[in-house]
């Protein structure tokens, strides 16, 4: 309907300038609502930390504190960017830009329900695992660029870390391909659709849904790993330099990114849009408020770890990363293999 | 040698994880120990050393007679006295000044002064505008003693006993 409204009202241009429209007009509609959600996370992780802390949280500015998300905006927009003199200042102005565009580029083949989706291409789950991967390059370009210890340090442990989280990761969707037999991620979650919760990929694949997650907190540079801030050690890591509103881009960037890895685990382990249990009351909702609310879920176990475990060292990081996640997820992926086609429990792993 | 099976087990069932993560879910719905402090403040001892005041006697004659103990023993050398015979003969001061910036509100000026005059209130919420009003001179003193002479007295009778 919104549809033919828009090409109602563009008749006048040619056709690929009504498509481009059309499609500026999803972009919108998916950005928009993300970035809300990106500004109120950041509300909501602040809050939640309170509340586990036995404080209340920001409270003062508006009704309930509702307004904080706003004020903190408005504040790091009318901020001075300080650019350090002896700074590479192309690469130190567009490394925000770099971890910020892969984020929100990713939301495109996000399938939010069945129909919901922007960009649904066949290799999604490869384009989405290339550009959860390209995020870094934002942050080691920052700590390059900004031509400080500090940031440097922080650029290269987050370099050394990702390179062995994203290993970890992608044996982990190597396991969802596996079972789901598609790189599609709206049939992947079609493929964990008939009993609800039971067919849910996160049963068949627990270990790697779990090595999945932790390499997602991983990768966002999120406590317990974020030793690439390092407040303690390195200052604030690779973003040490920035104030303003490029400062600003890396916190939006990594809220995004968050929510992302969030939604992700969700459209691969946690059935997407399905509702838990397929029967009447819950067929009512729709999916999308499903999907939602799963997102919602996970992203409240991101703040949860944060309130609760202490920064891991460097070193048990590392240990983290190659000795335990991916051996593990490379038991599982034979267990998946036997399992689909050398025993009887096929059905089970797929 | 031989592997240990319950660390394995402990391991990776991330049982540790899992509890450190129960604590902060449990404290989650506890309530809240936040003092709301415009609104809600905490209370205070009357021993709590604030702004300073000089005090009068119940007559309105003022009590300090210029001995200049507070000044001598004032760590941060942040009170300044000048003082003259007044009419009557009696030792007066003629200034009385003390630098806000500088005190450290130890609160030794108090004590040592033999007449009660200078102490130290309960009042913590108190603010400059402009840099000359860290000085607080005589007459600024003496008000905020007359104003909240009552505060002052009562403050002090709670705390007679234990000095």
């Amino acid at each position: 309907m919104i549809k033919d409204l828009v090409f109602f009202l563009t008749g006048w241009l040619p056709e690929g300038i009504q498509i481009t429209v059309w499609v500026m007009i999803k972009i919108v509609a998916i950005l928009v609502p993300l970035m809300i959600c990106v500004a109120y996370f950041t509300f909501a992780e602040r809050k939640l930390i309170g509340y586990m802390q036995l404080r209340v949280g920001p409270n003062r500015v508006g009704p309930k504190g509702w307004l904080q998300p706003i004020a903190d905006a408005a504040k790091l927009l009318v901020k001075e960017i300080i650019i350090p003199s002896r700074s590479n200042k192309f690469l130190f102005l567009i490394a925000p830009i770099l971890s910020l565009a892969p984020a929100l580029a990713a939301w495109a083949v996000m399938p939010f329900s069945d129909k919901l989706v922007l960009a649904d291409i066949d290799a999604s789950l490869l384009y989405v695992l290339a550009l959860t991967s390209m995020g870094v390059y934002g942050v080691i370009v920052a700590g390059w660029a900004s031509n400080s210890k500090y940031a440097f340090l922080g650029a290269m442990r987050s370099a050394a870390q990702i390179i062995a989280y994203e290993i970890a990761m992608g044996f982990a969707l190597v396991g969802v391909l596996m079972v789901a037999g598609s790189l599609n991620l709206r049939e992947i979650v079609l493929g964990q659709s008939g009993l609800g919760i039971a067919s849910w990929y996160m049963w068949p694949l627990f270990p790697l849904f779990m090595v999945y997650f932790i390499s997602g907190v991983a990768e966002t540079n999120r406590a317990p790993f974020d030793v690439a801030e390092g407040e303690s050690e390195i200052v604030a890591g690779f973003h040490v330099e920035y104030s303003g509103m490029a400062f600003a881009v890396f916190f939006l960037a990594e809220y995004a990114n968050m929510i992302l890895i969030a939604a992700l685990t969700v459209v691969m382990f946690l059935g997407g849009w399905l509702p838990p249990v397929e029967v009447a009351p819950f067929t009512w909702i729709p999916g999308v408020m499903w999907f939602g609310l799963k997102t919602s879920l996970v992203a409240f176990f991101f703040l949860w770890f944060r309130a609760t475990f202490p920064r891991y060292r460097y070193d048990q990081i590392m240990r983290l990363g190659w000795k335990i996640l991916i051996p593990v997820t490379l038991v599982w992926i034979f267990v998946v293999g036997i399992g689909k086609f050398y025993t009887p429990f096929a059905g089970f792993f797929s | 040698m031989g592997i240990d099976f319950k660390q394995l087990y402990k391991t990776f069932s991330l049982q540790e994880l899992r509890k450190g993560l129960g604590v902060t879910g449990r404290k989650l719905f506890n309530k809240k120990v936040t003092i709301m402090y415009p609104e809600e403040k905490t209370p205070k001892s009357p021993r709590f050393r604030g702004l300073h005041a000089l005090r009068r006697y119940a007559n309105g004659e003022e009590r300090c007679i210029a001995c200049k103990l507070c000044e001598a023993v004032c760590p941060a050398l942040a009170i300044t006295i000048d003082s003259e015979e007044r009419e009557d003969g009696q030792r007066r001061t003629t200034r009385y000044d003390i630098d806000l910036f500088k005190c450290i509100y130890c609160g030794f000026c108090e004590e040592a002064c033999p007449v009660d005059s200078i102490v130290l209130t309960d009042i913590h919420e108190f603010h400059m505008e402009t840099n000359g009003e860290r000085l607080i001179d005589k007459q600024g003193l003496l008000e905020i003693g007359d104003k909240y002479e009552q505060q002052i007295a009562d403050a002090r009778h709670q705390d007679a006993p234990y000095r």
